[in-house]
């Protein structure tokens, strides 16, 4: 056997990979729904902190930068770890699952926040201004007039920042969550042979370039005539 | 003399150490154009916008068209709707066409349908000249064509007084003349304006009286002639000098 052959044997070995192909795939799919739920409560949870913050009530935003600089300074795997393990000290017991997207969506949350809150407060003050002497409430300034603008210079970091937490889904398998990651090293455990962590490799890449894909889309998109 | 539409007593204005306005009164009465002149950090901008409260003055009282715009329990936001306000950067909403920037107070705030409010905002777009620019967004008009939406969208709200913050001071010498012909049009139909500017040649043909400030008072006022010919006081002698070599 030549050595590309032992290489082959031992990275892309067909006869394994057929058999776990099917474990690889329900974990995409399980990768996909916490990524979603992750992305989709992360991101509501930051714009809806963004905008609590917007409205200057001191104590409240005192509040909301000590949660976004908690959870931006813990490392995600110490969170899931301590909503897994402590939680059900406090009587509740969430799953595997319900841990990791708990606390990827915090930490997604907290990064959501600062981005939001930087276009916010790089909207230039002239078009608060020249909004609120026309007779706009706070309010309809904020959704009308300053969040489209501030949206649109949010995309590019928060594409970045969606891909980073999306891929730390593959913390999940310390708390025995059977996302990608969870399958393939145990599949590689069961047949002595690296070939399943290969696929996985691919999933993620096949999981991610549309999503890239679809932000620069966003991205072209939003940009506005000049 | 009628009762006056804007009528501000006794403003101060403090921004921390910095005292601004020191007892400003202003009366404005019904189609009177103010013209408001004074050396930079006068505070002119500063009594101006005290007087739609995007500034909130620390003492004094501000009322305009018989509204206290001082009093916690006026609804701001409407009072607003009767005083256009124009700004030396436009400000213009620029992720939004001329269209839309005229239309968007005229549905959220007078509470028209799209219909409606894009018929008033095209009118409103014509009147500056404007109205094969509705499809536009601010990136693809020049200053002067920004500045005349600016004031489209004040006056698509049918206010009952318009102020103008240096509304040309920002544009191109040779794109001051097209925002200043809107105003002399403005106020042949009879509109009240209080003017912030150095254009003093427009104030002298179309201001019914000239008001000089500075350091927060105001100095001396009268007709054009009157201030720009022959002024009582020393420092509105020196400014007029100053402006005029240059």
């Amino acid at each position: 056997m030549s050595t590309w052959d032992r290489f082959v044997d031992t990275f892309f070995n067909a006869r394994v990979m057929a058999k776990y192909l099917p474990d690889i795939l329900s974990g995409v799919v399980v990768t996909i729904e916490l990524a979603v739920l992750i992305v989709a409560s992360g991101l509501l949870a930051g714009l809806a902190l963004a905008l609590v913050r917007a409205l200057a009530i001191r104590p409240l935003n005192w509040l909301i930068i000590f949660i976004v600089d908690l959870f931006r300074s813990l490392p995600p795997l110490v969170i899931i770890v301590l909503i897994y393990f402590g939680l059900p000290a406090a009587g509740l017991s969430p799953s595997g699952f319900v841990s990791t997207w708990i606390a990827l969506g915090l930490v997604l949350m907290a990064f959501a926040e600062e981005i939001f809150w930087a276009g916010i407060t790089s909207i230039p003050r002239g078009q608060w201004e020249a909004a609120r002497s026309t007779g706009l409430g706070f309010g309809q300034t904020l959704l009308n007039v300053v969040l489209p603008q501030a949206l649109r210079l949010t995309i590019p970091p928060l594409t970045n920042r969606t891909i980073a937490i999306t891929k730390g889904t593959a913390l999940g398998t310390v708390v025995a969550v059977t996302e990608i990651l969870g399958q393939a090293s145990s599949a590689v455990s069961n047949s002595y042979n690296p070939s399943p962590l290969m696929m996985g490799s691919a999933a993620y890449v096949v999981l991610f370039l549309p999503v890239v894909v679809a932000a620069r889309w966003i991205e072209t998109k939003f940009a506005w005539k000049r | 003399m009628a009762r006056p539409i804007v009528e501000a007593r006794g403003i101060h204005k403090h921004f921390g150490a910095l005292h601004v306005l020191k007892g400003v009164d202003l009366e404005v009465a019904e189609r009177e154009l103010v013209f408001v002149i004074g050396p930079s950090g006068s505070g002119k901008s500063t009594l101006l916008r005290c007087l739609n409260r995007l500034e909130e003055p620390s003492s004094g009282s501000v009322v305009v068209d018989g509204i206290d715009m001082l009093d916690p329990k006026t609804d701001i936001n409407r009072a607003r709707q009767r005083i256009g306000m124009v700004f030396q950067s436009f400000n213009l909403y620029p992720h939004m066409t001329a269209l839309g920037n005229v239309t968007l107070a005229l549905r959220k705030v007078a509470g028209k349908s799209r219909v409606e409010a894009e018929a008033l905002g095209r009118a409103a777009l014509k009147r500056v000249g404007l109205a094969d620019r509705a499809g536009h967004t601010p990136g693809q008009l020049s200053g002067g064509q920004q500045q005349r939406v600016a004031i489209a969208r004040a006056i698509a709200l049918e206010p009952r007084v318009m102020l103008f913050d240096e509304p040309t001071s920002a544009l191109d010498p040779e794109l001051v003349g097209s925002v200043l012909e809107v105003m002399c049009d403005l106020r042949e139909s009879g509109m009240t304006m209080i003017v912030v500017s150095h254009e003093m040649g427009f104030a002298r043909n179309a201001a019914d009286r000239v008001i000089f400030m500075d350091h927060g008072l105001i100095v001396e006022q009268g007709p054009p002639v009157a201030i720009f010919e022959n002024p009582s006081q020393e420092r509105t002698r020196a400014f007029i000098g100053q402006i005029q070599r240059h």
